[in-house]
């Protein structure tokens, strides 16, 4: 089953085509890495994908229906940059955002929402810092609040915005092990990546994008130097090591 | 009730509505629009009156929501097209509050509508113009204040998270399904309906610091927005309580007085806030 179908999504910006005739399937239960070089429209497709940019023109469907947010079954990580961290509000507040489609209009967030909040928290090892003003958590800490938040809004499909961007190795394991977990109880979870080196590792599926799909697949039949090379203009530097083959871009 | 009551009445219901409006615009990044609403509603409440030829507190509140929400929706559609934010906040607002003050000098100019009026107001008079409710005769001006910062109230006791959710992270209440198109149009009607209610009793350019200063104040004191939206009524009742009252001592504007008082106090909090203060940030800087 496909956890996510595209089909002819087109995106522009001042009639300039930013994303061209994106055809594109996931199969479900995968962790998927969204790859290609800065301005290739990663941020965009997923924004497109859920609706957070005009298309202008393609149809999406999620687990076999066409996307609507009121099916609630996507989770979204945004990247990091894109909000307000002076806003006045807590670790666990931010956690409850990820509640309000389940709460519905005119309610407050339950006891057992505040439950589940806190033990997002603590899956991430954050459990100490609940009550923190979100400026004043690191870097690491911050996106370790965005994927608490991600979890409690238990969806089946997740889409994450360069969630490894500015993270120290802790944190790094933390989102892994949970990309992992989630795998493991059969969520999809797509993420645009930016590291290259870690892609093999950490995915099993990846989408090479550059303004449309260059290639989308397994990790080992996709993440090939050849593939590389034409998603990235032939700006990659390869060299081996101990016959192991290592990416700088 | 006494001509002194029902003026400091009158002003607190001033300082807690727009108080508790602008702490949305101040979490946003917004206060700018605060400014430009403030000021198109002069055109809603002198077109109002030309459609209706009644200065009734309905038929303003009408003309001054619909013209609240045109601004908002053409600074938008202005900046959608290219132009940049604040140019196209100063070229919306400018434009409508200047065809207000023509309407005005060419059809309006004999009834109490006039452009010093509108843009300082007059919080002196309001006790004069009275009506009558379940036998007790209170002003006009203050009894529109009631409803609309119980209506304020309401409305944000019932949109909290939504409200809240769509200021702190307008992507994830898109992927949640919240219209937030409509969360915000319903946050700028809330705004034109407190600044054409403090119209009377501050004016046009007053009320901006009635909705920027007591949150802007509130915000360097808590962490939590709850908190921020308590502080921020508090504050604004008392820029109103002792702006009065300076005002009586320096023989002054009231309204005047109130956005001082208002300054004042913004000062203070801005040097001694426990949390963001001036002196605290010093001294980390110090002891680190």
């Amino acid at each position: 089953m496909e956890a996510l179908n595209v089909k002819d999504l087109q995106v522009a910006y001042d009639r300039k085509a930013v994303l061209d005739q994106v055809e594109l399937s996931i199969p479900k239960g995968s962790l998927t890495a969204i790859v290609g070089p800065n301005g290739a429209g990663k941020s965009t497709l997923i924004k497109a994908i859920l609706g957070m940019l005009k298309r202008s023109s393609g149809q999406i469907s999620i687990l076999g229906k066409p996307y609507s947010p009121k099916n609630r079954n996507v989770g979204y990580v945004p990247q990091r940059g894109s909000v307000d961290w002076d806003f006045p509000t807590n670790a666990l507040d931010v956690i409850l955002m990820g509640r309000y489609g389940h709460i519905g209009w005119f309610k407050r967030p339950s006891k057992q929402d505040i439950a589940l909040a806190k033990e997002a928290l603590h899956k991430l090892g954050m459990a100490d810092y609940a009550d923190r003003q979100i400026r004043q958590l690191s870097g690491g800490q911050q996106q370790r609040v965005f994927l608490a938040r991600a979890l409690v809004q238990d969806a089946e499909v997740y889409f994450m915005d360069e969630p490894f961007v500015g993270v120290d190795a802790k944190t790094e394991k933390a989102i892994i092990d949970l990309l992992r977990e989630l795998k493991q109880k059969g969520k999809t979870v797509i993420v645009v990546h930016h590291d290259l080196q870690t892609v093999p590792e950490y995915f099993d599926h990846t989408l090479l994008l550059n303004r449309t799909v260059i290639a989308n697949g397994p990790t080992e039949q996709v993440f090939t130097e050849d593939l590389l090379q034409k998603t990235y203009g032939g700006a990659l530097a390869f060299f081996s090591t101990n016959g192991d083959k290592r990416v700088m871009s | 009730m006494t001509y002194e009551g029902w003026i400091l009445l009158t002003a607190c219901l001033v300082g807690i509505s727009c108080g508790m409006v602008g702490c949305f615009l101040i979490v946003r990044r917004m206060t700018m629009l605060a400014d430009a609403i403030s000021h198109s509603v002069l055109l809603g409440i002198v077109l109002a009156f030309l459609v209706a030829n009644s200065l009734n507190g309905i038929y303003m509140l009408i003309g001054a929501t619909v013209i609240g929400l045109v601004t908002t929706f053409a600074i938008q559609s202005l900046h959608n097209s290219g132009v940049q934010e604040d140019a196209s906040i100063g070229i919306v607002f400018t434009t409508f509050f200047a065809i207000g003050v023509i309407l005005i000098s060419l059809f309006a100019r004999d009834v109490h509508l006039d452009v010093e009026h509108a843009l300082m107001g007059e919080i002196a008079f309001i006790p004069w113009n009275t009506y009558t409710v379940f036998g007790i005769e209170i002003p006009k001006a203050t009894g529109m204040l009631l409803c609309i910062t119980i209506f304020a109230l309401l409305v944000i006791l019932m949109f909290y998270k939504e409200l809240k959710l769509t200021s702190f992270d307008a992507a994830l209440a898109v992927t949640l399904g919240l219209p937030v198109a409509l969360i915000h149009y319903l946050l700028m009607g809330l705004v034109s309906i407190t600044a054409v209610g403090s119209f009377d009793a501050v004016g046009a350019v007053l009320v901006v610091s009635m909705l920027v200063v007591p949150g802007t104040c509130a915000y360097l004191l808590t962490d939590r927005l709850s908190v921020m939206l308590l502080y921020s009524c508090l504050f604004g009742a008392a820029s109103a309580i002792f702006g009065y009252y300076g005002a009586l001592w320096l023989d002054a504007s009231i309204s005047g007085s109130m956005s001082a008082a208002g300054g004042i106090l913004f000062l203070l909090t801005w040097v001694f806030s426990p949390r963001y203060g001036l002196l605290r940030r010093y001294r980390a800087m110090i002891t680190s």
